[in-house]
Order: C-alpha cells, then sequence, then structure tokens
C-alpha cells in the first residue's frame, strides 16, 4: 500500500467534500478496496471513510425501499422487507463471498467492485488495459475460462463480479447518487459501463461522486422473483454464470418478467432481449429457451469460456421454469 | 483513537495502513488470530467486532476506532477453555491447528446469525422467521473458512454441540 | 547440470539395484523388521486407543506459537520483489527510491547480499534439502518467472511492502521454454526419482496387448497442483554470537540447518532451526529460497528479520505438483483377467532439481499381469521447480490407473471391485518381492458392505433424484512404506519414571507429537504423563524427514533402537542384584514404569529401583536404526478400497459429492482418533484434486495465473461430505509397531473414485481433471 490519509465522514456533505479531491476514494468495507491497495493497483492519496453514513433501510411512500449505500450486505439480506418482497436480492446477497466479507461490505461498495480478473490483479507481471489503458489484455489469448461472453470489447473482456448488482438490475433498482454541485439519481442498469475503449472507466458516476443509497420500486412482480448462480465449488466462489428473474404468468402467458445475467459481462447484464421475446408468450419451456437464445444470439465466446453460452443458456430456461412452476 | 480488545482498550496505529489483523498480531502480541491469505480468501484472520464476525486482514484498524473486538484470546485459554474450544478437541476439529482460531470465531459468529434469522445460500425458506439449523446450513455458513488439513467433519461435528436443535 | 546428476543418480542406482538383489535374497532374520515389534502383541495399551492430540488446548487457544510468531527484541520486517520474466538477466535494478522511502533500512539484491554458496538439491546428499541447486541472489541471471530479484527491509511490514513495489527491474529476456509442447518438441529424457530410473518392463506388454480379448486405450492429463497450507511461509531469523537461529515452518528441520550451513559456509551446529508448530505441509514445507533471503538479509543489517512471503509469493517461490500427461493401456482375457498393463507419459520438471511427477509408482505393484510396462518420460522448462506434493507419483497416477480399471470394467460388463480382486498379485508383480502384508481384498469387502455397493446400478445415467444425477464409483488408493536412513533418538529417563524422547522429527497437524508419546509410554511402560516427546528442533538427534509417510516408520524405528540400548544399559546398572539379572535386552521389555522378563512378567523391577540401586538420577542414552532394508526385502505397502457417491446436476454439471468411504489397510492404526482426520483429510484434498483444483501456468510468460485462494479453489466445507472411514488394522509383521505410514494415502485412489461415480451417474467419461461442470453439460 502506498502511504494514504484517513479521514472518517460526518455527513453526506463533508463526504463529498473530502472525497472530491483528487486520488481519495471512499472506503466501504474495504472488502476489494483494501485488497486492490494491498497489491498497489488502487493507489488513493486519501480515503474518506463513509460506513458510518446511512445504514438505514426505510418504507418508502410509494411501497419502495429506500437503503442507505453504507448498509452491510448481511443487514440487507436479512431485512424482512427484503426477503418477503425482494427474495431474489436476499438470496443473491447470501451466495456471494463468505459470511464474514457480508458482514464487513457496504451496499454502495458491492457496486463498485472491480472485476476479479487474475491478469487485472496482477500489477507487476500481467498487461490489462483496465490497470493501464493501452497497454494491452493478457486475458484475450490467455486463461479466460471465467470472463465474458456478453458486451465485450477487444480492450477488455473482465466480468463484473457481483451477485446484489444482477439482483438489483432485475429489480429495476435506482440509485441515488451526490456530488457537491449535483443530488441525482441513476437506474442501476445504466451505472456500470461496458467497456469498450475505456475499460478502466467503470462506471458513470462523476468524479468524486457519492452513492448514498439505492431505491427499489414497489414492484408485486418480485415477490416471485429468485437468483440462481453456478460456480465452480459449492460456495465461496465467483459465479460463472447466474441468473435473477422475476416471472407473472397470467392464463398461461407470460405478463411480465424481468431477467438480469451475472458472471457474463463487463457490468449486470439485464436480458431485454429475452424479456421482449417472452412478453406474451406460453409460459413453456419452449418460449423460455427461444426467449434464451435471443439473448444470446450475441455472445461471443473466447478460447475457454464457450460453454459459458450454453450454461446461460440452460439456467435461464431453468430458473424461468421454476418461477412459471411456482406461478401457477 | 482507541480500539477495545477482549476487554483491554489499545491505541489505534498512526499508520492507516495497518490492517486489524497486524494490529493484534504484531502490535498487540495476539498471535491467535492467523494470517492465511491477508487478501480475505481464507478466513483465518476472523475476528468478532461487537459480536459480529469479520476478517480483520481486509480492515484497517483506524476504521475500528471505538469498536470492540473479540479474538480467540477473549474466548478461553489453553487452561480454561470456551465450550466450543473444547468441543473442537474432543472432535478432532483440526489438525495443524492454525486455521483453528478462525474457525472458532467464525462459529460463534455464525451462531448468532442463525439465532437471529439471518438467511443461508442453503436456506430453503428465505422468509421464514426462524431457520433450522442443519449440518449442511453450518457447512455452507462455515464455507468462508477454509481448511487444508481437512478437518471439516471434526469442525462440524464441534459447533453442533452448541446447537442442540442441529443433533440429527 | 542434468545429465551430469542424471549419471550420478544412475551409478547410484546401479549400486542400489544390486544391492537391492542381495537383500532381497538374504533371511528375514537379517532384516530390520524380520523380527516383529515386540510391542505388535500389546493389545489393550495406549496404542489402538483413541487419543485425544495433547497439543489441542494450546492450538484451539491460539497460544500454539507458529514460525512469523516469535518475538525477537530489535526486529524488523523483509519483503519481496519477484521477477516477471521467465529466464535472462537484470539489465537495471533501481533501488535507490525504494531505499529512501519511509522506514526502509536496506534493500538487497544481488549486487549488495552476502556470498553464497547454491543449496544442495534434495535428495543430492542425504541431508540436502534445497527444492533446487540454484544460487539464491548471487547474480543478474533469471530462472523463472517469479524469482526474488530484492528483499526490501524496513521498520515496519507495511513500510517494507510499499517500497517493494518501489524497486524498479529491467530485464533482458531471453528465449524461454514454458510450454510443455515446446519442452517435448526438444525431446525427453527416461526421468529418474530417488536414484532409478522410472521405467520397467515386464515382458512384451505392447505384443500382449494387441493379443489381448478386450482392451482399453487411452489419455488422461492432470494439472498442477499447489500445497495450500493455510499458514503462510514465514520465518523469524537471528544471528546470534555466530548461530543462525530460524524459527521456520518445517518438515526437514535437520536437513534445513545442515544446507543453510552449506550455503554460508559455517558449520552445521551454528545453524538451529526449530519449528514447533507447522500450520500444513504437504511437501511445500521444505527449504526454499525465502528462509535463505531472511538469513542473508539478517546477517546484512545486523537484526532479527521476520519474513511472511505473501499468498502471492509462495506460489512464487515455493515449488507444487506439476503436470502429467499420462496414457493406460490394459490388455485383458474375457474373464477380466489383465494380460498387459502399460502406463506411461511426461511431466515437466526444471534442469535445476530431481523430482519428476512419478506417477508409474502405483502401478508398480498394484495388478497381476504378465506384460508390464511403464515409463515416465521428463522434459525440462524454465519455471520454478517443482517438488512433492501429498503422495507424489501415486495421487495423479491412481486416477489414470483407476479410471482405466473402471473403464475395463464397463468394457468387461464386470463389477469393477470383482475386477479387481480376479487380478489380486501373489508377490510384487515388477520385482518379485514378496509383500510384507496385503489385506486390500478384506479392505474391499468390508467397505462395499458398509457403503452399499450392491445398490449400485451398473448402467450409467440411470439413478435421478430430481434435477440431480446420482452415481457410484470405487478405486483402489495405494501408497508404499518408506523409511529413509538418518534416524536417531535419545531417551531420557529419570528415576522418578519419567522419561523424555528427543528426535528431530516434525508436527503438522498429523498427531506425531500425541501418537509417539503414546508409543513411547507404550514401550516403556509408562503413563502418557510421564512421557515428554520433544521434536521440531534440528539440534535434537535424527535426519527425519516428515514426508513420504515415513516419519512414523522412521521415529518408530529410532525409538527402538534407542529403547534398546536403554535396556541394556538398565540391565547393566541392574546388575546381578536384580530379578533381571542375567537376561538379555531382546527378553525383555518396558511395563508398569520399570521393565520385565516378556515371557515371564513376574521377574520385575521398577526404573526407580534400578536407578536408585545404581546411584543414578537418570540415565540416557542415543542410537540409531539399522538402514532400512526391509524396504528392498519385502514390497511394502497400503492399500485403501475407496468409495464414492456423486450427485451430478443435470442442468448445469455441477458435481457435488455426496457420500464418501475409505476402507484402508495401513497395517496397525496407532492413534485412531487423529488417523482417522488423516485419512479424511487426505480424501479431502482428493477432492480438490477431482474436482476443482488447478495452478494456472500461463505458457506465453511461464507466470502462474492464480496465486491466490480465490482464484485457486480448495474444498470449502460445503463441498465437503461426511466422510467415512474404516480400517483392517492388520498389523504389518515387518514394519515398526506394526504401522504402515497413513498420510498420504487418502488422496491417492480419490480422484479416480470421483470419476467413476460421475461415469456411473452420467455416462461421461472425464480424462482431464479437474472434473468441472463445462466438460460435464
Amino acid at each position: 500500500m502506498i502511504p494514504f490519509t484517513y479521514a472518517r465522514a460526518t455527513d453526506v456533505a463533508d463526504a463529498v467534500r473530502r472525497g472530491g479531491a483528487e486520488a481519495a476514494r471512499y472506503l466501504g468495507g474495504g472488502t476489494n478496496l483494501v485488497d486492490l491497495m494491498r497489491e498497489t493497483i488502487e493507489r488513493p492519496d486519501i480515503l474518506v471513510d463513509v460506513t458510518g453514513l446511512s445504514h438505514a433501510i426505510t418504507e418508502r411512500d410509494d411501497g419502495g425501499l429506500l437503503i442507505g449505500a453504507a448498509t452491510s450486505n448481511t443487514a440487507l439480506a436479512e431485512h424482512r422487507a427484503v426477503r418477503t418482497r425482494y427474495p431474489a436480492l436476499s438470496r443473491a446477497i447470501v451466495a456471494g463471498a463468505s459470511a464474514q466479507i457480508r458482514n464487513m461490505a457496504t451496499v454502495g461498495g458491492n457496486l463498485l467492485q472491480r472485476t476479479r480478473c487474475a491478469y487485472f490483479y496482477d500489477e507487476a507481471g500481467a498487461h490489462c488495459n483496465k490497470r493501464h489503458p493501452g497497454d494491452g489484455c493478457d486475458a484475450m489469448d490467455g486463461f479466460n475460462r471465467m470472463h465474458a461472453i456478453l458486451g465485450a470489447s477487444p480492450s477488455c473482456v473482465s466480468v463484473h463480479p457481483s451477485d446484489m448488482c444482477v439482483a438489483l438490475a432485475m429489480l429495476d433498482a435506482q440509485v441515488h447518487l451526490e456530488a457537491p454541485a449535483s443530488t441525482r439519481r441513476l437506474p442501476l442498469t445504466e451505472l456500470h459501463r461496458l467497456p469498450g475503449d475505456r475499460p478502466d472507466v467503470e462506471t458513470h458516476l462523476a468524479p468524486g461522486e457519492l452513492i448514498t443509497a439505492i431505491e427499489l420500486p414497489a414492484a408485486s412482480l418480485a415477490v416471485r422473483s429468485t437468483y440462481r448462480k453456478v460456480r465452480d465449488r459449492a460456495s465461496y466462489a465467483f459465479a460463472l454464470v447466474s441468473v435473477a428473474a422475476a416471472l407473472e404468468v397470467e392464463e398461461g402467458r407470460v405478463k411480465e418478467v424481468r431477467i438480469a445475467l451475472g458472471g457474463v459481462a463487463h457490468k449486470p447484464w439485464r436480458a431485454w432481449t429475452a424479456e421482449a421475446a417472452l412478453l406474451g408468450q406460453p409460459a413453456t419451456e419452449a418460449s423460455f429457451a427461444a426467449a434464451a437464445q435471443a439473448e444470446l444470439a450475441a455472445a461471443r465466446p473466447l478460447k475457454d469460456n464457450g460453454f459459458k453460452i450454453e450454461l446461460a443458456r440452460r439456467t435461464m430456461v431453468a430458473v424461468l421454469g421454476e418461477l412459471a412452476g411456482e406461478a401457477v | 483513537m482507541t480500539i477495545s480488545v477482549n476487554g483491554v482498550e489499545a491505541m489505534l496505529p498512526s499508520d492507516p495502513r495497518v490492517s486489524l489483523l497486524d494490529l493484534l498480531r504484531e502490535q498487540l502480541g495476539l498471535s491467535g488470530t492467523k494470517k492465511g491469505c491477508d487478501q480475505g480468501a481464507c478466513g483465518a484472520c476472523t475476528v468478532l467486532v461487537d459480536g459480529e464476525r469479520i476478517l480483520s486482514c481486509l480492515a484497517l484498524a483506524v476504521q475500528y476506532d471505538g469498536r470492540s473486538v473479540t479474538t480467540i484470546e477473549g474466548l478461553g485459554t489453553a487452561e480454561c477453555p470456551h465450550p466450543l474450544q473444547s468441543a473442537f478437541i474432543a472432535h478432532d476439529g483440526f489438525q495443524c491447528g492454525y486455521c483453528t482460531p478462525g474457525q472458532i470465531c467464525s462459529a460463534m459468529g455464525m451462531i448468532e446469525e442463525v439465532r437471529r434469522g439471518t438467511p443461508s445460500h442453503v436456506t430453503s425458506d428465505i422468509t421464514a422467521e426462524v431457520i433450522p439449523f442443519s449440518r449442511d446450513e453450518v457447512r455452507e455458513r462455515m464455507s468462508g473458512n477454509l481448511c487444508r488439513c481437512g478437518a471439516h467433519n471434526g469442525i462440524v461435528d464441534a459447533i453442533a454441540t452448541l446447537l442442540p436443535e442441529a443433533a440429527e | 547440470m542434468s545429465i551430469i546428476e542424471d549419471t550420478k543418480q544412475l551409478v547410484q542406482g546401479a549400486v542400489m539395484a544390486g544391492m537391492s538383489k542381495a537383500i532381497a535374497l538374504a533371511p528375514d532374520r537379517w532384516i530390520p523388521g524380520g523380527t516383529p515389534d515386540p510391542l505388535i502383541s500389546h493389545r489393550h495399551g495406549h496404542i489402538g486407543r483413541p487419543t485425544t492430540r495433547i497439543d489441542g488446548p494450546l492450538k484451539v487457544a491460539g497460544a500454539a506459537p507458529f514460525a512469523a510468531e516469535f518475538p525477537m527484541e530489535g526486529m524488523v520486517y523483509a519483503a519481496l520483489a519477484n521477477s516477471t520474466i521467465a529466464k535472462g538477466r537484470i539489465v537495471e535494478l533501481d533501488t535507490r527510491t525504494a531505499e529512501e522511502a519511509p522506514g526502509v533500512i536496506a534493500v538487497m539484491t544481488h549486487r549488495n547480499a552476502p556470498r553464497l554458496s547454491p543449496p544442495p538439491a534434495f535428495m543430492s546428499s542425504p541431508k540436502a534439502a534445497g527444492g533446487d541447486s540454484l544460487p539464491v541472489m548471487q547474480d543478474a541471471s533469471i530462472h523463472w518467472n517469479g524469482e526474488p530479484v530484492a528483499v526490501v527491509i524496513a521498520q515496519t511490514q507495511e513500510q517494507a511492502n510499499h517500497a517493494r513495489s518501489l524497486v524498479r527491474v529491467t530485464y533482458e529476456a531471453e528465449p524461454a521454454i514454458t510450454s510443455l509442447g515446446a519442452a517435448k518438441a526438444r525431446g525427453s529424457r527416461t526421468a529418474m526419482f530417488m536414484g532409478q530410473p522410472l521405467h520397467d518392463e515386464v515382458g512384451d506388454a505392447d505384443a500382449a496387448l494387441a493379443a489381448s480379448a478386450v482392451n482399453v486405450d487411452a489419455s488422461y492429463s492432470t494439472p498442477r497442483h499447489n500445497h495450500n497450507a493455510i499458514e503462510l511461509h514465514g520465518v523469524t531469523v537471528a544471528w546470534q554470537d555466530g548461530v543462525l537461529r530460524i524459527h521456520d515452518a518445517s518438515q526437514l528441520v535437520a536437513h534445513e540447518a545442515w544446507t543453510l550451513a552449506q550455503m554460508f559456509g559455517i558449520d552445521e551446529d551454528k545453524v538451529v532451526v526449530t519449528s514447533p508448530f507447522v500450520g500444513g505441509g504437504f511437501g511445500g514445507k521444505c527449504l526454499w529460497q525465502h528462509q535463505v533471503l531472511a538469513a542473508a538479509a539478517s546477517r546484512m543489517v545486523g537484526r532479527p528479520v521476520r519474513l511472511v512471503l505473501s499468498r502471492e509469493d509462495v506460489y512464487r517461490l515455493v515449488g507444487g505438483r506439476s503436470n502429467t500427461e499420462q496414457r493406460v493401456a490394459l490388455g485383458a482375457d474375457p474373464d477380466g483377467r489383465i494380460k498387459a498393463i502399460i502406463h506411461e507419459g511426461v511431466t515437466p520438471k526444471t534442469a535445476f532439481n530431481a523430482m519428476p511427477e512419478p506417477f508409474i509408482l502405483p502401478t508398480r505393484s498394484a495388478y497381476a499381469s504378465e506384460t508390464i510396462k511403464l515409463d515416465v518420460q521428463a522434459v525440462e522448462l524454465d519455471m520454478l521447480s517443482n517438488t512433492f506434493m501429498r503422495a507424489p507419483g501415486e495421487s495423479v497416477g491412481t486416477f489414470a490407473l483407476e479410471s482405466a480399471l473402471d473403464e475395463l470394467a464397463h468394457k468387461l460388463d464386470m463389477d469393477p471391485i470383482e475386477l479387481r480382486i480376479r487380478n489380486e498379485p501373489e508377490k510384487d508383480p515388477t520385482n518379485g518381492l514378496p509383500f510384507s502384508s496385503r489385506h486390500i481384498v478384506e479392505a474391499w469387502r468390508a467397505g462395499a458392505e458398509r457403503f452399499g455397493w450392491s445398490a449400485r446400478k451398473p448402467a450409467s445415467g440411470t439413478v435421478r433424484d430430481g434435477e440431480w444425477l446420482v452415481g457410484m464409483g470405487c478405486a483402489t488408493a495405494t501408497y508404499p512404506y518408506y523409511r529413509m536412513p538418518g534416524g536417531a533418538a535419545r531417551i531420557t529417563l529419570t528415576r522418578e519414571g519419567h522419561a523424555t524422547v528427543d528426535i528431530a522429527a516434525h508436527e503438522m497437524g498429523m498427531g506425531t507429537a500425541t501418537t509417539h508419546t503414546m508409543v513411547a509410554a507404550e514401550r516403556l511402560g509408562l503413563p502418557l504423563e510421564a512421557v515428554t516427546f520433544n521434536y521440531g528442533d534440528s539440534t535434537l538427534p535424527g535426519v527425519v524427514l516428515a514426508g513420504g509417510s515415513q516419519q512414523t516408520a522412521s521415529i518408530g524405528a529410532s525409538v527402538i533402537a534407542a529403547h534398546r540400548a536403554l535396556v541394556k544399559e538398565l540391565l547393566k546398572l541392574a546388575g546381578n542384584d536384580s530379578p533381571l539379572a542375567g537376561l538379555k535386552p531382546d527378553e525383555v521389555g518396558g511395563t508398569d514404569c520399570g521393565l520385565c522378563k516378556l515371557d515371564d512378567p513376574a521377574l520385575y523391577e521398577s526404573y526407580a529401583s534400578i536407578l536408585g540401586r545404581a546411584q543414578r538420577v537418570s540415565v540416557c542414552v542415543e542410537a540409531s536404526p539399522s538402514a532400512p532394508m526391509e524396504i528392498m526385502h519385502w514390497s511394502m505397502h497400503s492399500h485403501g478400497a475407496m468409495f464414492c457417491e456423486v450427485r451430478v446436476h443435470a442442468v448445469t454439471g455441477e458435481v457435488r459429492v455426496s457420500r464418501f468411504l475409505g476402507s484402508f489397510d495401513c497395517g496397525r492404526i496407532l492413534n485412531p482418533k487423529t488417523a482417522g482426520s488423516q485419512f479424511r483429510g487426505g480424501i479431502i484434498m482428493g477432492l480438490g484434486l477431482a474436482l476443482m483444483e488447478e495452478t494456472r501456468f500461463d505458457e506465453r510468460s511461464g507466470r502462474i495465473v492464480n496465486p491466490s485462494l480465490s482464484e485457486y479453489h480448495v474444498p470449502v466445507h460445503m463441498d465437503v461430505p461426511e466422510i467415512d472411514v474404516i480400517w483392517t488394522d492388520i498389523p504389518d509383521p515387518h514394519a515398526p509397531m506394526g504401522a504402515r505410514g497413513i498420510g498420504e494415502i487418502g488422496i491417492t485412489g480419490t480422484a479416480a473414485a470421483v470419476a467413476n461415480a460421475v461415469f456411473n451417474a452420467t455416462g461421461k467419461r472425464v480424462r482431464d481433471l479437474p472434473i468441472t461442470l463445462d466438460k460435464l453439460m
């Protein structure tokens, strides 16, 4: 770690004032940032600790939930309203990392996790456009079993590691942002970027902008939602592929559906194409398969990860089938 | 800037780079908390902060100003062990003993999480108020603590002794 | 270098081969173990009683001190910078910024490091411990991607880590061989292992294979593996009055002390290596560069130094298991009698070590066949030297062999257990030696009964439970009995009836401290609490390796020798006034805090009485056992029957092991409690080997890509089912205590049992480890 100064933000205004400095970074639970600092991949001069800011989960008048960004992942997963009304979110959170990490990690920090691409992590010995734009990408022709099948670019084939974000993308979550001169909201699906030729820029956040809360819209659909994660060991591993989905069936036909995929792209992947393909269709395996096929038509395999296309297709069909079964 | 460790006040380090783990091991002489990866991948450094289990290797010590930390040394001693420590011995829940303090601290935190209804990946009904204990619940919830000697069965057996409801 | 080494080994090998013949033909009574250890007949003492670890209270309280936990006055911290090319030279090394960073005391590089001799590589001489024979930070040359190029010494670990990132190195790369394909294209040579070529031929296996009514012929591969003990490699070192003191995590303290003395050019007794607790070894806690660098740095700055490797450093500095490409061909008659066994393949090593992964070892004594052809070809890569990892050879060799057996059984439409039993040999099929004790058939029968093997459906893919396909598989586990030369032990017996046993052995979690306290107490006729077992200190007698599952035999034989010397001394002291007067050492044994005549226990005198009358406070003896000729006189092997039930997800291909049973024949089990843990531990590492473990070596750069516990998967709690272990407990009459080692056998056979169960569940045969879900979709 390079030397830095540490400050604990007393409130949002204090945080964004401090966080606006060059080479300042907001510090949540530290579960990713501290690790990356130890690897000297992250080199902040100033750490602004925002874990003392809001960690309240409050009911909104419109039936939605407002979740303070400093809420721990565990607190969010175990909250009654989340478990009963947004089960996919609870399931996604407890599918990620380990209990100790979920106790430390904040909701805001989870959103800003960086990729676990092994070449990204090898500061001393590997080329990575995300660390150093223009440096090249060793993953492209290297070990890329874990890497992206959707939305990748010649610059970067890494994937976003979060489970929670996949559920939030599916649930149409909104991200509340604060900067010294602005307050705004962004749909979670528009928070993260695809890599393009600037994989080092991972979000649409302005410099110094702070995530203060996540808003979950009221949605009866979400009650029948779930999350399935496929990984290389039974627990404590990043997703090869994950699927968050919610489904409402009326008279045998898909009335409403939302699907997002994890482990497949540089951002949590909302499956808009599949959703559009399913609306009004019979809630059958054939429709699910056709929708999955449509979504994955754009998928491009790398040397080691071609299986992910078939795995994503099968997992989507299985998850939708499970939800349809419950819906009947 | 102080932190309470096993009930004793300690000064926080002036260098904010010092992790809670290194504060314990190198500055306070509490080497019962172990370093197995220093990157949040093995669980050997698990301690309890205000009763909740965390990884001390990913925790900057300065972040824990005013908090109360319990390490393995605070749970019991070789002469006067905590019942869970005794259960680990009785069930041979370790071999080399290196991951053991982390396993034990983690189990302490885990038991509280289940009692307050935190769901896990293997909880079938996550809306349930009370989560039934099972060996799979223990396994899933302890999966953040690696053991390379392969004492997994003994660890689960030891933890189960503290959970009468887990007896199958 | 390699050719000279090979020639040296060949000469040694020829001498060994000649000796072996003579030893094979010698009468049993001339051989150690020719007369069974009298302890074998003790059936109601400490041995065989489940005994709780004596170091348990310290370990569960976090009070057992590991290597990086010894405080030292004025201690400073070190951190390493490692190379990023596989081969070449350092042309620029800028350490100025690092040296000027806060807290930095010095930066050691090849330019200013103390001059050191290269390490004698392991197996190049009796006490050699080097993981390779390369000089350590002595010149600008680079030999592997990850080789240390600088050591930063600073007041705090944080400062050292920071300054490490400020060291700037420019390299001139040279063409490096970093892919197996390129290495093979340059040619291979028959691998040498412990002085002998890894090549055996009995009859004409190719012809017999061609003539066989039924045959299978397939290729298998296994990836690189790392030990991944949870304790990071770390040392705390100091030079005190000319003595180099090293608190280390070591499985060869005496070898390490001697080797470091050679490197630093000092007397062997000027190096003291202690290692009271080792946080997991598995072959990985031997001598690598970090101990040398820490000692050199400490000498350079004149202060005690603590060097704890990062997890990434462990992968870059400490070798792991090499990958293998294997072919197994089996020919059989229609009744399932094997007529031909061919097991051959290739594995990479370096030019600087003597360790080809010897995957044919388990096949040498496995099955009766009139023809056998075994061969390991080694190729050389520019990489970190590979090394021993739990059951080198057998772990990955049994995957190929026992998978092929299953394929043959399937082709013959025969039960795979019956196929194995039908081909049970009467003597060792390659060297013709009699077996010392072989009860694998009993292990198979007992295991099959307990596991419920009869419920298995022979047809693949026919059992389904919801979304899961269920299957059962089995395989034979095997590991040889070894005993290496160099053992020695000291026993000090006091008039109060307390014995101290001193031996430079190791406790890495195997239960050594507990089990050998039991054995010594039994041999001496003392209660457990009257025995202190000291180990983990290079100043103690013996050159004992905790490896090859041989430590129990080595300690056992050493303590037998020391005990015999003790009895002799006590009989002398007892004199003519003792009830034992006139008895020979072989006629008496320890019982009830004294000695008695073995076949007439009424002739007895207590230690207190003997020493009291002799006016002695204590008696101290030290002795070494005779050379381990028993391994050349008998074919000595342990076995296990491994049973696995798997569930394979029909949609995703995820594999979960739902049940596992190991039924072992390992001689007498000394402490069932710790032995059960050793068996389970091996099996669990075998589950990792089967399903997830892989060190990813980037063949473009020669660099390990996943040097972390998040990217290198070892089994987590959720991957581990209840594991059942049983054993025959039939003593090996030719092994000390009747016991053969048990540390490694659990990992053998396990991967094949899993793969065979996966085939039974799905009809898919996976021949390339690990069995990840993409191979089953």
